[in-house]
Parts: structure tokens; sequence; C-alpha cells
């Protein structure tokens, strides 16, 4: 059954304490009526995928800018499959080279957004596949 | 707002004495030293360390033959953090932003071939500098160095860590004490050490406007300031080792109103408000950093020319060092190939641009002039405002700082986002571009030969005396005492950067993240 409103968790893998893309994307989505569970900074991925389930989120949102991505992301994905969460949107940003995308969409993540991304695509892009899901 | 002209009215309440004064005096509005760049150029220093010490190692000594006159050396995230490559949080991190240092042997490692008396050596470390600064001191005396003679910097900031940067461990109380253990320890033994270099940086980096830059980094002088002197250290033994790291962006004369308004304003603070007579207590000595987030995934080879301007910025503004970010800084850790642009754009500039032919040579323009009395004057009412809350921990505390640079982010990106403020090749003038190829990649095989390097060192050392040093460190911990000697004793003994803080945790607990956003 749909919700009244997506809910997104904005998450920071790894030990960088870079947050300000974090926040502006936590924040554009809560302007764009979403609801935003912001993890705050040195996340495990054990905490991440705990935080998805406990929440019942929609989307995770990851914010990654030390380059430990491609370490990183594979150890939250699996956790979001054993804790039985792997039907969430997963999305990223950050510091992320292009060269690395086949390899993160090939073990699950949807979007990567790279820096200067205008936050409404964002928001669109989010909108877009939740109505997608609703429909199937 | 900026008028379209301005004229002598502008700063009719200018004073020449009192405002400026000549450079190298009070209040140093022109520039620190009489000649600036006349006498000797800026050190250029470009921020690297990469994935292993000896990689590192072969970097420094790469960039020193191509004629850098400093190294400023980036440590891992671990290593910041006070964790062991081995650690579980550790997982991914290792080698990523900068060097992973577990233990002594990694130090030395690090500056192997590289005489520790002839370098001027900056290091990027705040939580854990005590250990870090141990153990650059180790190295040296392995060396058969004289440590009196041991010239750099650690940062050594962690109020901006609780505001901006993230690099935390304990409470802040805790960590103002080891900041001003290192005070004590340097002002006694490494006469030539920079202490602390407070940084403005990172505040930038997290959104904040040049005024906002400025004044919460000014209120965390304030605070080291006062923490050392309550601690009993005397004003002059220390403040003149205090040092400063700040961005400059694109806007060409605010970044340079704002250097010389920072100037002027920590001096009078130094003066008025802590009584130091000495000049060289009142001196405020930059490095600049050009501004990591001015740069742009798209057509990233304009990055190029932003840091040029940035550069220009930094230079008219009369500094002491200076590292430009690298083009390609948007997309992956800086290539080889991009860093010596950097180095080279600091050369071009110095060599051949004639802008260090004369000191301060924008001084006396009524608009540049007048911006530093404006930005000066909004840097001052923020400094009031953080006083009021009782004064910079206690503003952190409340969230204060976080919550205003989070306001001046969001301004920011909805400027961009809305086309008011342009960036090129973002949100104006794009167009396809062609991809940098060729990315810095770190070796996913360097956090294997790292744990491997740390157990070997482990297996390899004295078990007793690593025991008895820690022991010694705890207590140490528990009372006043300096801890410096302690962690020199832990370091010598092969402990490693994790044991150490695992013990400070216990004993002076752990900070958890304000939230705010």
């Amino acid at each position: 059954m749909a919700r009244a409103r997506i809910r997104v968790l904005v998450a920071k893998p790894g030990l960088d304490g870079h947050d300000r893309g974090a926040k502006i994307i936590a924040r554009a989505l809560r302007d764009a009526g979403m609801e935003i569970i912001y993890t705050g900074i040195r996340q495990t991925p054990e905490m991440i995928a705990e935080v998805a389930l406990q929440e019942d989120v929609d989307v995770v949102g990851l914010s990654i800018l030390s380059g430990a991505h491609l370490e990183l992301f594979p150890l939250i994905m699996e956790q979001l499959k054993q804790k039985g969460v792997d039907g969430v949107i997963v999305i990223a940003g950050g510091i992320i080279p292009e060269e690395d995308f086949p390899a993160l969409y090939h073990m699950g993540i949807k979007a990567i957004f790279g820096p200067g991304t205008p936050t409404q695509q964002i928001v669109d892009y989010i909108n877009k596949v939740m109505a997608e899901k609703a429909k199937s | 707002m900026v008028d379209t002209l301005y004229t002598p009215e502008d700063i009719a309440g200018l004073d020449y004495g009192d405002s400026l004064g000549y450079p190298g005096e009070y209040p140093f509005t022109r520039g620190v030293q009489p000649t600036m760049y006349r006498g000797r150029l800026w050190t250029m220093r470009q921020y690297s360390g990469y994935a292993s010490a000896e990689e590192s190692n072969r970097r420094y000594r790469y960039l020193l033959e191509q004629g850098q006159t400093g190294l400023s050396v980036a440590f891992d995230l671990p290593t910041q953090i006070g964790y062991d490559s081995d650690h579980p949080l550790a997982r991914g991190e290792v080698g990523k932003v900068g060097v992973p240092v577990d233990t002594l042997e990694d130090m030395e490692t690090l500056f192997q071939g590289i005489p520790l008396d002839k370098v001027s050596t900056s290091m990027t470390i705040n939580a854990t500098a005590p250990i870090l600064l141990a153990m650059y001191i180790a190295a040296a005396k392995r060396q058969g160095v004289d440590i009196a003679k041991l010239d750099g910097t650690t940062q050594n900031d962690i109020l901006k860590e609780y505001i901006a940067r993230g690099t935390y461990i304990f409470l802040p109380r805790h960590s103002m004490r080891l900041t001003t253990d290192i005070f004590a320890y340097c002002s006694k033994y490494l006469p030539r050490w920079n202490t602390i270099s407070i940084g403005g940086y990172h505040i930038r980096e997290a959104g904040s406007t040049a005024a906002q830059e400025v004044a919460f980094a000014l209120a965390n002088g304030i605070a080291y300031v006062q923490a050392a002197i309550d601690v009993g250290l005397d004003v002059e033994a220390f403040a003149g080792r205090i040092s400063w790291i700040f961005q400059t962006h694109n806007n060409l004369f605010e970044e340079i109103a704002k250097l010389r308004a920072a100037r002027r304003l920590w001096a009078k603070v130094m003066r008025e408000r802590f009584g130091a007579e000495d000049a060289r207590s009142c001196m405020f000595r930059t490095h600049i950093q050009t501004g990591g987030s001015t740069l742009v995934a798209q057509q990233p080879l304009n990055n190029i020319v932003r840091a040029t301007i940035q550069t220009l910025a930094a230079v008219l503004s009369g500094i002491q060092s200076l590292a430009v970010a690298s083009y390609d800084e948007a997309l992956c850790l800086p290539t080889e190939e991009a860093v010596q642009l950097s180095l080279r754009t600091q050369q071009i500039i110095a060599y051949e641009s004639g802008v260090a032919d004369t000191v301060d040579p924008l001084a006396g323009s009524y608009y540049v002039e007048f911006l530093t009395d404006t930005l000066g004057a909004e840097i001052k009412r923020y400094i009031e405002k953080i006083d009021s809350l009782g004064g910079a921990v206690a503003a952190i505390e409340q969230g204060y700082q976080q919550r205003e640079i989070q306001e001046s982010s969001c301004r920011y990106q909805s400027e961009v986002e809305s086309g008011k403020q342009v960036v090129v090749g973002v949100n104006k003038f794009t167009s396809p571009y062609p991809k940098l190829t060729r990315l810095l990649r770190v070796d996913p095989g360097v956090e294997r030969k790292q744990k491997e390097r740390l157990a070997r060192v482990k297996g390899n050392r004295d078990q007793a005396k690593v025991v008895a040093s820690l022991k010694n460190l705890e207590e140490v911990a528990r009372t006043g005492e300096n801890t410096m000697p302690a962690f020199l004793e832990c370091v010598e003994a092969y402990a490693t950067i994790g044991e150490m803080c695992d013990i400070l945790r216990r004993v002076f607990g752990v900070q958890r993240e304000f939230l705010v956003f």
C-alpha cells in the first residue's frame, strides 16, 4: 500500500566527515515533502542496514567522499539483503569516479549523483521511481 | 551588495597608523613581515600522502626534487580518528585519503632518507595530534636530529572538527587539554614548531560565508589562547607559534579583504583582550589552500582557472604558505600530474606575474579598504555573539556555528540552483566536455599489506614495555600532568595509535555527533 510520504534514509558510511552534501540533500528532500532520517557521520554497513530496517524506508541515499565506496557499498548491499530490506532503492553521491559506476550499478545501486547535481534532479528521480514502483 | 563605484568618502574614517600600519608592524593589516615576498617567497606546499608510508616517502622525495620547499602530510581517516588499520571501522578507509600510520615504524618509513632538521613538515592531524607529533619526534631522534631544530606544524585544531570536519574523538574539554599539552611541551623542547594551525578552511568547505570562515576560526583561536592561559601558560611563550589555515575562493577582492581584516582583528584580540606585548604574539601567520569545494566535476579543466584566481587572491593578500587544489579533485584524489600543475600555478604567479614584487599592492584602494573594514565589522559581530553564548566551546555545544554554516550552505546551493550564482559549466555555458581519464586509484591491496605490517610490528615488539607504557599513559591521563612524555614513551615502545586512543577513550569519554541539519 502506498504511503502518503516517501521515507528516505540519508547515510554517511565510512569515516569521512564531509557532510555538506548529505545535509543539503536531506534538507532538499525534506522540503520536497519526503520524510528524512539522517544518520550522521561514521556509520558502519551494519548500522545503516539496521536503521533502514527499523525505519522502514523506501530509499537509502549513501554519501561518501573518502574513496572507500568500492569496499563499503558491497557490504551495505549485503547487509540490506541479510536483513531482508533489499527491496529499498539505493542511490549514492559524493566523490565517485565515473569508471566505478558500472560496478556500483551491478551491485544494485540504482543511481549515482556526482558533485554539482541540482537537488531537484534527485527529488524528481525519487518521485519517478517511487511512482513506477507503486504501479508495478 | 557591491556598489558601482568607491571613492575617498568610503574610507574617510581610515587612519593609516591604527587601521593599516606598515608591513611587519602592528596591527599587521599589510602583512606580518616588513619585506614580505621580497625577503622570501611564500612556502609552496602541496598536500599529499598516499596509500602507504613507502609510496608517500617516494612522493615526498619527488616533490622535494621538484622544488617544493615544505612537506604536507595527509593521514588516512583511521589514523585521524585513532583506529588501527585492522579495526572494523577502518574497513575500506586504510590508505584512502592519506597515509596510514599505526606505529612509529610507519613514521620512520615515511621520512626515510629525508633529514628532518632540513625540511619543514606540516601534519594535518587533530584529535590524535600529540601521538603523531610524538612519533615525529621519535623518528627524528632515531635519525640523530636535535629535536630543538624540528620545524613544522601540527594542525591540532580540534574545535573546527566539531564544527565542520568531523574527525573528533573525545569530549571537547579533554581534547582542549591535549591541545594545550602540545603548546606547553613545544614551548620547552620544540621552539620552532608551529603548535597549532587554526582552521577557517574546513568551516568554509562546509559551506560558510567568507566572514563566518574568519569569525568562527578567530573565535576558536580565542578559546585556545584562553585555555592555555587557564592552565598557567604565559601568552608570550606560545602565542607566537600559533598559525592559521584559510581558503581562498573566486571572489578576488572579498578574499583579499577577508585576510587583511583577519590579520588586523587577530592582532587587536591578542593585544587588547589578552595583553600580549610582543609583536610576534600578535602576528597572524597563515597558510592558504585554495577552495576544494569551488571545484566542480563538469568541464574539470575550468578548475585550473579557478585555482589560478584563488592563488592570486592568496598571494595578493600577503600569506606565508600556499597549497593549490588540483583540478581533478571533484573526481578523485589528485593525480601526480595535477599536483605538479598546482605547483606550477604557484611558480608562474611567483616568478612571472610580478604580483610578488611589492608588499600589499592593493592597500589604499577605496574598494579593498572599504571591504576590509566591512568584513572586519561583520566578523567582529559574530565573535561578540559567540562570546555572548559563553565562548566557542559552549557555542559549539549549542550547535550555533553548525547551524549558521548549514544556513549559508543551503542558501548558496539554492542560489546556484536558481542561477543567481553562476557556476560556469554547471548552470551556465554548459557544453559536452571530455572526461578525465587516468584518475588516481588507491591499490586495494594496501589495506591488507598495512594490516600485515601492523601484525609484524606487534609481533616483534617488547610486550612488557608496551603494557607498562600504556599503563603509564592511563595514569597520566587521569591526572593533570602533561601527556606528551607519556605518548613519547608509548610510541618508542611501538604501541599502536589504536591502543593509545582506546585508553584515552576510556579515560576521557567519546563525543557523539552534534546533529544539526
